[in-house]
């Protein structure tokens, strides 16, 4: 049976300077990569002979406004069902250049996950058979869980902000 | 609400009557009485208007179509069971198809993305129609006040009644059908040909 030593070991040798941190939350490894290995390490972790990271549990995007120049990451959450155990990769990259190579070839059931992180963020995935919205109209004119953007309905013309503790 | 005056005024007339037939009623007293009926002065034949006729038979047999997005579908499903029964207004036989449809009855959120599709529902019900938004999310959008939720559904199509409640129980829905019933005994048989209303189909676009 693998451990996390184990498998932050391989990581740290396969990928070395691509590696930016290897924290362990909640007894689950938290592993920061560069954006550029990301879809290398989730296919090498896939056809790893003793990891086998065969199974993308979920697939999502964050925005923090205050990180400059990384204000955007996408989380991949890894398990192996041979091995039982689970791991998080993230990676970091700019609003000004929200772009990450798909997982789609890796993982089919990528795909939807990719389209929902695309429709609420905006962040591309290069490669991407048919990414559009999935949830939001398709008219939509912009990405709603981006923090910029006020929860509330913009064109909201009946409540007025002071009955809702606002103003 | 069962004791309505014109049942009162019923009892009335047939004391007045027992005159003639020799019957009589006991009228409680101190009791307000209402006028008899205009239609029933006559001997053996009343006369009304044939709008009234048509909207008391309207009125008592509305086929609502139930378009039951979240929660207060469920309130309804109490509303259609034994213990509330719709089936006691005249309103027990649902209508899945739009077409058949008298009384379209939203209960839950609608999604922006719902609106279109309730819309095109609304269009396909034949006139005359009515509308009832049940509870707070389909009269305004409830506490989604967010950018996936239409705020209200008289965004799209015209509403005749709210029932507020979130989710409004069994009682407030039937009072919300009392309304409609209301609505549909005194409506006029010239009101869906009227400007007005032509009017209002065009503010949202329809015709």
């Amino acid at each position: 049976m693998i451990d996390n030593n184990y498998i932050s070991q391989a990581i740290q040798e396969q990928f070395g300077e691509a590696v930016r941190s290897i924290e362990l939350s909640y007894d689950m490894l938290d592993i920061v990569l560069e954006k550029e290995v990301i879809h290398d390490a989730i296919l090498w972790l896939k056809d790893h002979k003793v990891m086998q990271f065969n199974f993308l549990t979920s697939l999502c995007g964050m925005n923090y406004p205050d990180r400059k120049n990384e204000e955007m990451s996408v989380v991949y959450h890894l398990h192996s069902l041979t091995n039982n155990i689970r791991i998080r990769l993230h990676c970091f990259f700019s609003e000004k250049e929200p772009k990450v190579k798909t997982v789609t070839d890796i993982f089919a059931a990528a795909n939807w996950m990719e389209r929902e992180t695309y429709d609420f963020f905006g962040i591309q995935f290069d490669g991407h058979p048919d990414l559009r919205r999935i949830l939001n109209l398709d008219d939509m004119q912009y990405f709603p869980l981006l923090k910029k953007y006020p929860l509330e309905d913009a064109t909201r013309t009946d409540k007025e902000d002071k009955y809702f503790g606002r103003s | 609400m069962f004791c309505s005056p014109a049942v009162v005024g019923l009892s009335v007339h047939r004391k007045k009557r027992s005159l003639e037939v020799g019957i009589t009623l006991n009228i409680p007293k101190g009791l307000t009485l209402v006028d008899t009926p205009e239609m029933i002065k006559g001997e053996g034949y009343g006369l009304t208007k044939l709008e009234k006729v048509v909207g008391l038979a309207r009125a008592n047999s509305i086929w609502p179509l139930p378009f039951a997005t979240s929660c207060c579908g469920i309130e309804f499903m109490a509303t259609m069971a034994s213990t509330y029964d719709l089936g006691r207004f005249g309103a027990e036989r649902l209508s899945f198809s739009p077409r058949q449809a008298d009384l379209l009855m939203v209960m839950g959120t609608i999604a922006k993305k719902m609106g279109p599709i309730l819309r095109q529902v609304y269009i396909q019900m034949a006139e005359p129609k009515w509308v009832i938004a049940v509870g707070a999310c389909a009269s305004s959008g409830g506490i989604f006040d967010t950018y996936s939720v239409l705020q209200g559904i008289d965004k799209v199509i015209p509403v005749d009644v709210y029932v507020p409640g979130c989710p409004p129980p069994p009682e407030a829905i039937l009072d919300g059908i009392l309304k409609i019933q209301e609505l549909i005994k005194n409506e006029s048989f010239r009101r869906r040909q009227s400007p007005e209303y032509k009017a209002l189909l065009e503010s949202y676009g329809i015709q």
